[in-house]
């Protein structure tokens, strides 16, 4: 088959680091080309390099046999190149259509054809099996829909190459299921996809061959058939990676936080957290199960302080905490690692140091008399923790926007379970993490339920749910329909319960103790 | 490591080409100009920069024209930190001024070291509540502060024409105050320039400014703010609190200026006697990238630019409006700030 993309020799230095080192990458015309690797890698940076985002410091891309000269996103586009990013980039107040034709209008006389662009992009959507509503608010639409209007986007551009920057990290299974029915729809119709994943699992699932990268340069490319997972694992990181977490059982202590009857209802006033009560022990991890927007969110916010309840009662060991602001919930030792660490988590702009002690910023030994910071233990501080969790690069003074998604989360992550807190809420704590870095964390959490921390875990990802739980709380419209021991139960039945089905006709052979006990 | 250095010091040199380039843009825009009116540019600038800054006179009034501005610039730098635009400066110091002014007439027989710094401080007092209104609605009600601080703004020019021609109307026709007391003047520093003690307060809130953004717990909480409400919000900073927090502190330094002009300068409360020394603010924290030492310098420029207006208009063709074309231009290529830089950049490849 033909290449319709060689990458040749791309080199490209960052301050202190080679994110690309002499990097030469062949994509055939018409393939699914999976590319992995660890957390800062390089992928993005490549990508971007094709895109035009970046300048290559040196290095040469070919498009169709031809030496090409990107120097910016509308030649790329131009080329039929079209992105998707780790972090999307739609106009929240305009809708699905006028977002896709964004850049592209068609227009007459400088007036926008709107009713053409809905039927364009309806058109399109329904070539491609990407189903969305051309006239909804983004802002209205789930993260998958949104992800499919970025899709269409470069769709309606004419893009013959679809770069995918780790789309499946926001999606639930369900929805990763239908992405890839469009790739393989895209695939037939002759686009080409480089796709950026870290679950080896979807390597082997939809991709024709696959391309590893390894701290900048590129370890070999593969065809998908001929290899395997542990393989794959083991180029990717460099060693052999456990693939299960080995832990012990739960040794649950007293009750540490209690919710009691919870009741959130969002701005517009709908009922998000429906009465929901559950209790978390010390030494053990409680993981709610459910597909996303189940209200799952809206509890953890109304736990941490973030978001008020409307009625219902948190206690840590016995004490109510519900009426009190984040920052004295932090303080009695509530940890919380948030779902989007762009939004909440990190501050961008700022150093590698000064986000790590985000939330501890107001105490000692951070500050000293008169307010002032003590610069020497802030950089003490994030040293230690960037060696013990091995943040890269491991320079605390870069600003946190350059880091890699997956360093980004590291560096929340340490600042949490640095604390050693007692009560620790952890959602989607591997969110976009490689596999060395999850088998990391969920290392860590184990530690902190050993060391007598009473932990939650929310997660899309069931195999995450179930290999750390000790207890799994199934989340559905609002409500806790179920409480199950981790032992108990699988992925079978979780699935249903997390879709709606009946607790109790789940498993006609389980005991189920119910959310109403 | 050596290099890592290099590519560090060309990334903080990076923050500066855009201003400079700025600058240089305007000139050269303003040459053409110059050249329109038939004068040669060169000897044009020649005299405005020997005017501004050709001898320790010259020196010492650009510095004094430049005082206000510092204030001003460090103002709507400090609540930009904040995610703030606070458009309000002028009005800000319009109520400063009078505070002070008010406090330098009417308190008699006090000795300096008290009477000087309470009209000072009652000129912050004053401006800082009146920041502190936008602030409020801001936090509370999520009222944008551009429009509650343009608001403030006429509030405030018209309460000070009241005032000013109403009870605390002077002696003499003209609308103004009677001159404040000996005991509450800024001291003239180089007699015959203008130039006061102003400027010792000026540079002692630069570094304020820097101490407070950057080595303290409020300024962290306060660019945390700035950056990522929902973030900061996330880590236990209260997002309502450094909003009213950085309009009361951005509105006191704004009020220095007005302070520092009655105080310093003209002895007295005169009504509208800012030539829009508020909104100049916001053109010198766009042109010192809201740093405050970028705000001292361009302070100074803008300063150096009025005085030597008046010479170049004096002795060459050129008319002394020139230098507000100069100061547009600057604005426009700063605030055109990628425009600037992709000209920088093609420079550099090419
Ligand atoms: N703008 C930048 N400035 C400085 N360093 C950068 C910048 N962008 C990326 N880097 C560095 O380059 C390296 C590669 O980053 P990149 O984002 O390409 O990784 P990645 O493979 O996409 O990782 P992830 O899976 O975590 O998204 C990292 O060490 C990162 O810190
Ligand atoms: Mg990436």
């Amino acid at each position: 088959m033909d290449n319709i993309l060689e990458m040749k020799n791309i080199t490209k230095n960052f301050p202190g680091v080679v994110a690309n080192d002499d990097i030469s990458l062949d994509i055939r015309k018409g393939e699914i080309h999976a590319l992995v690797g660890e957390n800062g890698s390089g992928k993005s940076t490549l990508m971007n390099i094709l895109y035009g985002l970046y300048d290559a410091d040196s290095g040469e891309v070919f498009l169709n046999k031809k030496k090409v000269d990107i120097t910016d996103p509308r030649t790329a586009i131009n080329l039929g190149l079209g992105m998707v990013f780790q972090h999307f980039m739609l106009v929240d107040t305009l809708t699905v259509a006028e977002n896709v034709i964004l850049g592209s209008e068609p227009a007459r006389m400088h007036f926008i054809n709107y009713k053409k662009a809905v039927d364009d992009v309806a058109r399109l959507a329904k070539e491609y099996g990407l189903r969305v509503e051309p006239r909804s608010k983004v802002a209205d639409i789930s993260v998958g829909q949104q992800q499919r209007v970025e899709i269409l986007k470069a769709l309606y551009r004419q893009a013959e190459v679809l770069i995918l920057d780790e789309p499946t990290a926001v999606l639930t299974p369900q929805e990763t299921e239908e992405l890839f029915q469009v790739m393989n729809n895209l695939k037939k119709q002759g686009t080409t996809i480089i796709f950026i994943t870290h679950k080896i699992k979807e390597v082997l699932a939809i991709s024709d061959r696959v391309s590893v990268l390894r701290r900048g340069k590129l370890v070999g490319t593969k065809n998908t058939k001929e290899t395997n997972h542990p393989e794959l694992a083991e180029m990717m990181v460099g060693r052999e990676v456990l693939l299960r977490v080995e832990k012990t059982p739960a040794q649950p202590g007293k009750t540490v936080a209690s919710i009691i009857n919870i009741n959130v209802r969002d701005r517009v006033g709908t009922h998000k957290v429906k009465d929901v009560s559950l209790d978390i022990m010390s030494g053990e991890v409680l993981g709610i199960a459910g597909v996303e927007g189940n209200g799952q969110q809206e509890l953890i916010e109304a736990i941490t302080g973030l978001n008020r309840a409307e009625s219902g009662e948190v206690l840590l060991h016995g004490k109510p905490i519900h009426k009190l602001p984040p920052m004295p919930i932090k303080k009695r030792g509530v940890g919380y690692i948030p779902e989007d660490r762009h939004k909440r988590g990190l501050i961008l702009e700022y150093s590698v140091a000064d986000n790590m002690i985000l939330g501890l910023h107001s105490q000692a030994p951070f500050v000293e008399k008169f307010l002032f910071r003590n610069e020497k233990a802030i950089q003490e501080n994030a040293q230690k923790l960037v060696e013990e969790y091995d943040v890269r690069p491991p320079n605390i003074k870069q600003l946190v926007q350059t880091l890699s998604g997956g360093n980004q989360q590291k560096v929340i992550v340490a600042r949490e379970f640095s604390r050693n807190p007692e009560f620790l809420v952890c959602s989607q704590p591997t969110r976009g993490l490689d596999i060395g870095a999850i088998e990391f964390i969920h290392k860590e959490i184990i530690r902190q339920r050993d060391n007598g921390a009473a932990v939650i875990l929310v997660s899309a990802e069931l195999d995450e749910i179930l290999s750390l739980s000790d207890r799994v709380a199934v989340m559905y419209n609002g409500e806790v329909s179920a409480v199950l021991p981790v032992e108990k139960t699988d992925e079978r039945q979780l699935g249903y319960l997390m879709l709606g089905g009946d607790a109790q006709k789940a498993e006609g052979d389980v005991e189920i103790e119910t959310a109403a006990e | 490591m050596l290099r890592l250095k290099l590519q560090q010091s060309s990334l903080i040199s990076r923050d500066l080409l855009v201003p400079i380039v700025s600058v240089l843009l305007a000139l050269l825009v303003g040459a053409i100009f110059i050249l329109i009116v038939g004068e040669n540019p060169l000897h044009a600038y020649k005299v405005l920069f020997l005017e501004s800054f050709g001898s320790i006179r010259s020196i010492a009034t650009t510095l004094q024209r430049a005082t206000p501005l510092i204030f001003t610039g460090l103002a709507v730098a400090f609540a930009f930190r904040c995610g703030l635009f606070n458009i309000g400066a002028e009005g800000q110091l319009y109520v400063g001024a009078m505070a002070a002014a008010i406090v330098g007439i009417t308190f008699t027989g006090l000795p300096k070291i008290i009477h000087l710094p309470m009209a000072i401080i009652a000129g912050m007092v004053a401006g800082g509540l009146w920041a502190a209104v936008p602030g409020l609605l801001k936090a509370k009600l999520g009222v944008h502060e551009v429009i509650n601080t343009i608001m403030m703004n006429f509030i405030a020019f018209y309460l000070t024409d009241f005032l000013v021609t109403g009870p605390f109307h002077g002696g003499r026709w003209a609308p103004e105050t009677d001159r404040i007391m000996p005991t509450a003047v800024l001291e003239r520093l180089f007699v015959p320039t203008r130039l006061n003690t102003g400027i010792i307060l000026a540079v002692v809130a630069i570094i304020l400014v820097y101490i407070i953004l950057w080595k303290t717990r409020t300024g962290y909480e306060i660019r945390a703010v700035g950056f990522n409400p929902t973030a900061a919000e996330y880590g236990g900073i209260s997002v309502s609190k450094n909003i009213v927090l950085a309009m009361v502190l951005s509105g006191a330094l704004a009020s220095l200026a007005g302070v520092e002009q009655i105080l310093g300068v003209h002895g007295r409360f005169i009504q509208r006697f800012s030539p829009d020394l508020g909104f100049m603010g916001i053109a010198v924290a766009l042109l010192g990238k809201n740093h405050p030492v970028g705000v001292f310098f361009a302070a100074v420029l803008f300063g150096a630019l009025r005085t030597g207006a008046a010479a170049m208009d004096r002795l060459t063709d050129v008319p002394r409006e020139l230098v507000v074309i100069i100061q547009a231009l600057i604005i426009m290529f700063v605030a055109a700030d990628e425009l600037t830089r992709r000209l920088i950049a093609r420079r550099r490849k090419a």
